[in-house]
């Protein structure tokens, strides 16, 4: 799973959660991956991100951004480098993400997030 | 044969043997990959814009390639682990998987996608195959949590295989209650084989405008329509109708040939009065 998944994934089909957001990552294997650099993707992405989440996620795995989109990252192509290596390049291959509100596990495996729920969970 | 979802659940009916049959047969690859082609085509994203699309049952990942190979970045969700399996397998590094229920709604963030696609995933959701399941409830859920994620100004192209008239209606009677306008876009409608059915939702914020449907120049009627045609011409069978002026023309001949006398025919004969007089 990509941390561009993960800036959109929530666990609101969870029963009583109303936001769900961010879901909190444990990372048991964590895999680099060299993915295209396209600028126009990651300029018409960063709009949609959550940037306080994302920068937040992405220092756990060692990148740092700003806390703040800086006013000119379109024209800053280091910046919107790092920004794709962060989006795109980082593979959680195991591990957890968490529901913020319920403590419930969503488990990874071979990079694929398991956000299946039973059915006394949902709404 | 009878159709697949009345076999087992997804999640059993797509198991490892199922899903290799999505890498080794070559037939079920190139129809499925022309029906994404086609959702996508219907989908009309602005060009030259690299958008991001969430595809609903994308499988083993052939919708997911169709996406990329357009230039888009993906996010597919399915219920079948094995299709899963398969689609990793596959070379593909713009989009990510989810393990997920379409019934149980989708777990995104409001707005993020630019479109969906959804290919022979949506008429599953049409049973129960749980005694807790309520395909109503689940459709709901599906199209209230979709258009929830999807940006505005965006449009959902679901190709499905309905069964009868009342699954459509239970469909698109869900969809509208989400909130989406739109309808049913049918391809090839003359041809029970090439037979295609697509829902194409909007999402508010664009006029809606439906995309044509295809239609196979061989498949035409052959016959020409005659609906219009004039039937005044034809003779009518049997003897003229009473008080007519055939009836009487032909009275008036009986009597000219028995000898007796008879006025002469002329254009008032058998002429109603007018009603002035």
């Amino acid at each position: 799973m990509k941390l561009l998944t993960h800036n959109m994934l929530t666990s609101r089909c969870l029963k009583g959660v109303t936001n769900g957001y961010p879901l909190k990552i444990v990372a048991n294997e964590v895999k680099t991956e060299n993915v295209d650099y396209n600028s126009e993707f990651i300029a018409r992405v960063i709009p949609k991100v959550d940037w306080k989440v994302l920068s937040s996620t992405a220092s756990d795995f060692g990148v740092s951004l700003p806390e703040e989109p800086p006013a000119d990252i379109e024209s800053n192509e280091d910046m919107l480098r790092k920004v794709h290596h962060a989006l795109l390049e980082i593979e959680i291959t195991q591990g957890d993400l968490i529901c913020p509100e319920t403590g419930r596990k969503f488990p990874i495996k071979q990079g694929i997030p398991n956000m299946l729920c039973n059915e006394d969970e949902v709404k | 044969m009878s159709r697949p979802e009345y076999q087992a659940p997804p999640e059993f009916y797509y198991n490892d043997e199922e899903a290799r049959k999505y890498t080794r047969n070559s037939r079920i690859m190139e129809v499925q990959y022309q029906l994404s082609e086609r959702a996508l085509e219907i989908l009309a994203l602005p060009e030259g814009i690299k958008a991001h699309i969430l595809d609903l049952g994308c499988g083993s990942g052939l919708s997911a390639a169709a996406i990329e190979e357009a230039g888009h970045s993906w996010v597919g969700v399915d219920i079948s682990p094995s299709m899963l399996d398969v689609a990793k397998e596959r070379d593909l590094e713009k989009g990510d998987l989810i393990l997920g229920d379409l019934g149980q709604g989708l777990p995104f963030r409001p707005g993020t996608f630019d479109g969906a696609i959804s290919i022979s995933a949506l008429q599953w959701l049409c049973n129960a195959d749980k005694k807790s399941h309520n395909p109503v409830a689940r459709l709901k859920q599906l199209f209230t949590s979709l258009y929830s994620c999807l940006a505005r100004g965006s449009k959902a192209v679901f190709q499905f295989y309905p069964e009868d008239d009342k699954q459509v209606e239970l469909i698109t009677t869900q969809a509208m209650r989400a909130g989406f306008t739109g309808g049913l876009l049918v391809d090839y409608p003359n041809s029970s084989k090439a037979k295609k059915v697509y829902l194409v939702l909007f999402t508010g914020g664009i006029d809606p405008v439906m995309p044509k449907p295809l239609v196979n120049e061989h498949e035409l009627p052959s016959a020409v329509s005659n609906i219009n045609r004039k039937m005044k011409n034809k003779p009518v069978r049997g003897k003229p109708a009473k008080k007519s002026r055939e009836w009487i023309l032909a009275k008036k001949e009986r009597r000219r040939r028995q000898g007796k006398e008879v006025r002469e025919d002329t254009k008032y004969t058998g002429r109603k009065r007018s009603g002035k007089f």
